[in-house]
């Protein structure tokens, strides 16, 4: 703000005003950010001290409560439930960017009978409540003999179930200029070469965006992982941190806010490092609609 | 494959739409394999895992079923004894009131932010950036955790309130008040809808803005008669994300409540109770009901938001 270049006549006003600008957005910023900063200096305090100290400050600091919930829940340790978690992340993934791709080129580019059709199909479904496929899908996963296992939790991304990321590749293949399409038709590239040599090397970006949605999404769901896994060895961060909610015992807030913190670092570094895609995802998907 | 028989055209020439011209019949029909081939994991998980199974919830909705023994057929025995169930009642009523409060809450507060963040100048990529953070944590069972303790008896609001006279106790302990906990959670992340607000900001032609500060307007005159109308589109596709999101929150209230829904019933989301139906008490014939009856709802919502659409949404008539 105190650049050299600025005329000496505007100093006076300028920064002033922007100043009371930064000082709102700082505010706002800080109001937005307290949970966390809770979470984090609770994870810190002794079970007793985190509902009675209203400071920030731990009057005992306890970075025990780390190691302890390292030590994981009804004998979980936590590397068994992270490790579960990033495994089902990682299927995510590899689903959703393998099964949304060839779907969205196809959507984008191919002109079949058809396409327009299935095309609504998939739009309409951008909107579905998943509540009205729950139960069939239920019951479809029990008579497979699938549940308890990961499957219920894996096949859905291989399948290109969740339209957002369909339509955001859609969006993004539109953008790409179809000269390099009709070049490669010319020089005899049938769709798959096509897709292959020159779609996918240029969605990289879109993918990227994929991988992170689908790996915060996946890291975060509980609602489908709390209906299909019955076995505690295959439990999530997610389903692990909910078996704290039944211990009344005030010794367990300590490491169950630890725990917490951990659960929320993939997400809070995958944030950090490309926020600005993230911004971007939200507003190509949301926008261009 | 090679498709040369139209003469080559000239290479420069403006993108878009010019493709139409020539579709070959013979490419079209191999498109037609490759297309499908292409679609093959999306169309079969949209006919098993989304078409499919909406049928059969629809059958299902119309029987009485637990999972174990064969689906009993009862008509509309199900949607009749929702108007009879006092607890059905009761979520429907909590999850209205949670839409209607902090949908609106929430969107204010993004469309609030994004005009304030809508200025070229430093540190508005690191404010746009800290704002949409929550809307990546909120989902998660730690930060409902944190809600938890923080709204709890002897948790930080109650001991502020205390202090300030209000003796309410944790307002996730009390009825008339657990819902509000659940609502800030939502309005806290407002974060999303307001890069989309932003991005429609950027959208807004500045001609608009400087022809009418020439013609004198002030700054509410001009957020009422450009900024909003410019910026209805954008609302429009919010609020209809919105409505569709919060009828079927979950986990926030889970956490919370413990997974009851409590206190009496006063954080009892319309998802969690079809949870309960469904998946405590194997009632799977009276949660593919609910489910359906929820897809109705949020239809007829939406369908009522596109409908008033044409009154409020601005679409402009050459550019925008």
């Amino acid at each position: 703000m105190t650049t050299a270049t600025t005329p000496v006549r505007n100093r006076g006003r300028i920064p002033a005003r922007s100043l009371v600008w930064h000082v709102i957005c700082v505010a706002i910023g800080l109001v937005l950010l307290y949970p966390l900063l809770w979470l984090f200096t609770a994870s810190l305090k002794s079970g007793t001290e985190i509902l009675s100290n209203l400071s920030p400050v731990p009057k005992v600091f306890t970075p025990g409560n780390y190691s302890k919930a390292a030590d994981g829940i009804s004998g979980l340790t936590l590397w068994r439930l992270f490790g579960n978690s990033l495994f089902l992340a990682c299927m995510s993934v590899a689903g959703n960017v393998l099964s949304c791709s060839l779907a969205g080129y196809a959507f984008a580019r191919l002109r079949f009978r058809g396409r327009g059709l299935y095309f609504s199909v998939m739009i309409a479904t951008l909107m579905l409540p998943m509540h009205v496929m729950l139960i069939p899908q239920y019951v479809i996963y029990q008579k497979l003999g699938m549940l308890g296992t990961y499957l219920p939790l894996v096949i859905p991304h291989f399948l290109a179930t969740e339209a957002f990321f369909v339509f955001l590749i859609v969006q993004f293949v539109r953008s790409l200029p179809r000269e390099l399409d009709e070049a490669a038709v010319l020089d005899g590239c049938g769709p798959y070469r096509t897709f292959w040599y020159i779609i996918l090397p240029l969605l990289k970006p879109a993918l990227v965006t994929t991988t992170i949605f689908s790996f915060i999404s996946s890291w975060n769901n509980f609602f489908s992982q709390l209906i299909y896994l019955t076995d505690p060895k295959m439990y999530t961060l997610q389903l692990g941190l909910r078996l704290f909610v039944d211990q009344t015992d005030s010794s367990a807030y300590g490491p169950m806010f630890a725990m917490s913190v951990l659960a929320l670092m993939p997400v809070l570094l995958f944030f950090l490092a490309f926020q600005r895609l993230l911004v971007e995802g939200v507003q190509t998907s949301g926008l261009k609609g | 494959m090679a498709q040369a028989t139209a003469p080559p055209r000239p290479l420069p020439r403006p993108s878009g739409g010019t493709s139409v011209v020539k579709p070959p019949s013979r490419r079209r029909s191999s498109h037609l394999v490759a297309g499908h081939v292409f679609l093959a994991p999306w169309l079969i998980g949209a006919v098993v895992l989304t078409l499919g199974p909406m049928i059969i919830s629809l059958y299902l909705s119309f029987t009485d079923y637990d999972l174990f023994s064969t689906p009993q057929w009862v008509g509309l025995a199900n949607y009749r004894y929702m108007w009879e169930d006092d607890k059905f009642l009761t979520s429907a009523g909590v999850t209205l009131k949670f839409v209607l409060i902090g949908g609106p809450l929430k969107l204010v507060a993004a469309l609030g932010v994004a005009l304030l963040l809508n200025r070229a100048s430093r540190g508005v990529g690191l404010y746009r950036a800290a704002f949409y953070a929550p809307s990546l944590l909120g989902a998660s069972v730690s930060v409902a955790l944190v809600w938890r303790s923080l709204f709890a008896t002897g948790g930080l609001t109650d001991r502020s309130m205390s202090f300030f006279g209000w003796h309410v106790g944790g307002l996730t302990d009390n009825p008339d008040y657990a819902i509000y906990p659940l609502v800030l959670l939502t309005v806290w992340q407002f974060g999303a809808p307001m890069v989309i607000f932003l991005a429609g900001l950027k959208q807004i032609p500045r001609e608009l803005y400087e022809s009418a500060s020439i013609d004198g307007a002030g700054r509410m005159r001009t957020f009422f008669s450009i900024t909003l109308p410019m910026l209805s589109p954008v609302l429009f596709f919010n609020l209809v994300m919105e409505i569709i999101h919060s009828f079927q929150s979950f986990t926030s209230a889970f956490v919370i409540s413990g997974g009851t829904g409590g206190p009496s019933n006063s954080t009892l989301f319309y998802s969690l109770y079809l949870y309960q139906q469904g998946f405590t008490n194997f009632h799977m014939g009276y949660a593919a009901a609910m489910a359906w009856l929820l897809l109705v709802v949020i239809a007829v919502v939406t369908y009522g938001v596109f409908r008033s659409a044409r009154l409020w949404v601005f679409y402009g008539q050459d550019d925008a």
